[in-house]
């Protein structure tokens, strides 16, 4: 089981959390300006790298906050670093 | 029905072992049994034996050789009935045809029910499957425990409500599927180049015209990916950018055990699917870790949870010796279903996104990814599971349609 840093609660195991998958996808700042395939991509492709992913996870078993951390998909390998809490977007 | 034993004694050697050529009409990326079936295929519907197999392990070493072996093709959608089905018609074919015994044992499956809702939802796909010429079965609780006496349909937090149940559905034995898909590619001319692990693409304009590997490259008229987990790192060095998450999935087996468990048996409510192997091991799935992974590992939380899913639907079970858990890399699409046919490159073909489901899938994949690949057109059959339906919003949502585990 992966041991996850919450950025609030610590180390934690990774049963607590739920998985967001890939960090920093934006909804379309003018989504009427989005052609089908770029509207397509927003929607449905995600980075997929055997290596470093930065990722959402959410505390649901404890605190219930997002947080994004940088993770080796490779080796399952975390940052030491505490994780990104993204506030005031 | 269930452990017969007789498995064919180890044969002396199935294939070559050659240097690749410079050249070849067809590259596939990936032996295993998409790769193999996908040879197989473009050989003996096509013509084309000018072919290499390039696998970055040793052949049928990924996914094929780390699934749980479960046939069927009791799907909800049109598109899903007819390439399931048409799969599991080769299935029924394929053993005689290779001229080789791999224990393809249709002992039928039973998809739980465990609510009302999933009652429905099960009806309705029955019903489906049968307007599809798919065959299928409601049965009731005490029909049930005809089928699959140790099965606990009433003493559990949700009981089962009934089930379907496909009688043509089954198991086989995935390394023999492989090997004998092998075996008879290697006859027909077909290369395989193994531990020589495709790196890119080397390209000319639209087209892709070979591929780099770690030791050098190898020229292709044409290319096709059957490299599951690791597509998307094959075809991001082009700038394709595929919609495939790869996800860490795990199965497990026991020990050995004598014959208790008669057929295939699938709960998506409490989650967990089992068959015991012809040999006598109980195997175990149910579904991906959810995070992204290549480990080829998954967390033991997965396992706790279908074990323990498992144990209330067998209570037979809760003796039994966990001896073995392993996990292989799958490559889910946002809709559940795969991605098979052509590319922004005219020449280069893909056969991926299928997820936790593929092996069921071997034969009917290899047959219409040949067919894409050599006439550079998609097979009515997987005319619905371009990439392009990702854009035109035309999903095949099997995943949330009949909510089947794959």
């Amino acid at each position: 089981m992966l041991l996850v840093r919450c950025p609030w609660c610590g180390d934690r195991d990774e049963a607590e959390f739920r998985y967001g998958g890939q960090a920093d996808v934006d909804y379309p700042a003018d989504p009427h300006q989005l052609d089908d395939a770029a509207w397509g991509e927003y929607l449905f492709v995600r980075a997929n790298p055997a290596g470093s992913f930065d990722e959402r996870w959410v505390h649901t078993a404890g605190c219930r906050r997002w947080f994004s951390l940088v993770r080796d998909t490779a080796t399952n390998e975390m940052r030491p670093d505490i994780p990104r809490r993204r506030e005031g977007r | 029905m269930v452990a017969d034993g007789n498995t064919p004694a180890p044969p002396e050697r199935l294939w070559r072992n050659p240097e690749p050529k410079r050249n070849y009409d067809v590259v596939i990326v990936g032996a295993g049994g998409h790769g193999l079936a996908t040879a197989y295929y473009l050989a003996r519907n096509h013509g084309l034996t000018d072919i290499a197999v390039v696998e970055r392990g040793w052949l049928a070493g990924g996914n094929m050789a780390r699934n749980t072996t479960i046939i069927r093709s009791n799907y909800l959608l049109d598109a899903s009935a007819a390439l399931y089905d048409h799969a599991l018609r080769l299935w029924e074919e394929l053993h005689e045809e290779l001229d080789y015994e791999f224990h393809f044992s249709q002992r039928g499956v039973l998809n739980l029910a465990h609510t009302e809702q999933e009652v429905r939802d099960a009806r309705r796909r029955a019903f489906a499957n049968e307007l599809n010429g798919v065959d299928a079965e409601w049965l009731t609780p005490d029909e049930i425990s005809e089928v699959c006496p140790i099965l606990n349909t009433s003493n559990l937090r949700y009981p089962v409500l009934g089930a379907t149940y496909q009688r043509r559905a089954g198991i086989a034995k995935h390394d023999l599927v492989a090997w004998g898909l092998a075996r008879k590619c290697d006859e027909m001319g077909v290369d395989f180049i193994q531990n020589r692990e495709v790196t890119g693409f080397v390209t000319d304009g639209d087209r892709v015209t070979g591929v780099r590997t770690d030791s050098g490259d190898i020229g292709a008229g044409r290319v096709g990916l059957a490299a599951a987990g690791r597509t998307t790192l094959l075809t991001d060095t082009l700038g394709v950018r595929l919609p495939l998450q790869s996800h860490p999935l795990q199965a497990m087996a026991t020990e050995i055990l004598e014959p208790v468990h008669p057929c295939v048996v699938m709960s998506n409510h409490v989650h967990v699917y089992t068959s015991q192997a012809h040999k006598g091991e109980l195997v175990l799935g149910a579904g991906v870790d959810t995070h992204n992974g290549y480990a080829q590992r998954g967390s033991v939380h997965v396992i706790e949870n279908q074990l323990a899913a498992a144990v209330e639907l067998f209570p037979v079970f809760a003796r039994a010796h966990l001896l073995r858990t392993w996990a292989g890399t799958v490559d889910v699409t946002p809709d559940a279903s795969p991605i098979i046919g052509p590319t922004p490159y005219e020449n280069l073909f893909v056969n991926c996104g299928w997820g936790t489901g593929g092996f069921k899938a071997t034969p009917g994949a290899g047959w219409v990814f040949a067919h894409t690949i050599a006439t550079g057109e998609p097979h009515p059959l997987n005319e619905p599971y371009g990439m392009e339906r990702f854009t035109s919003g035309a999903l095949i949502d099997e995943h949330g349609a009949a909510a089947v585990a794959h």
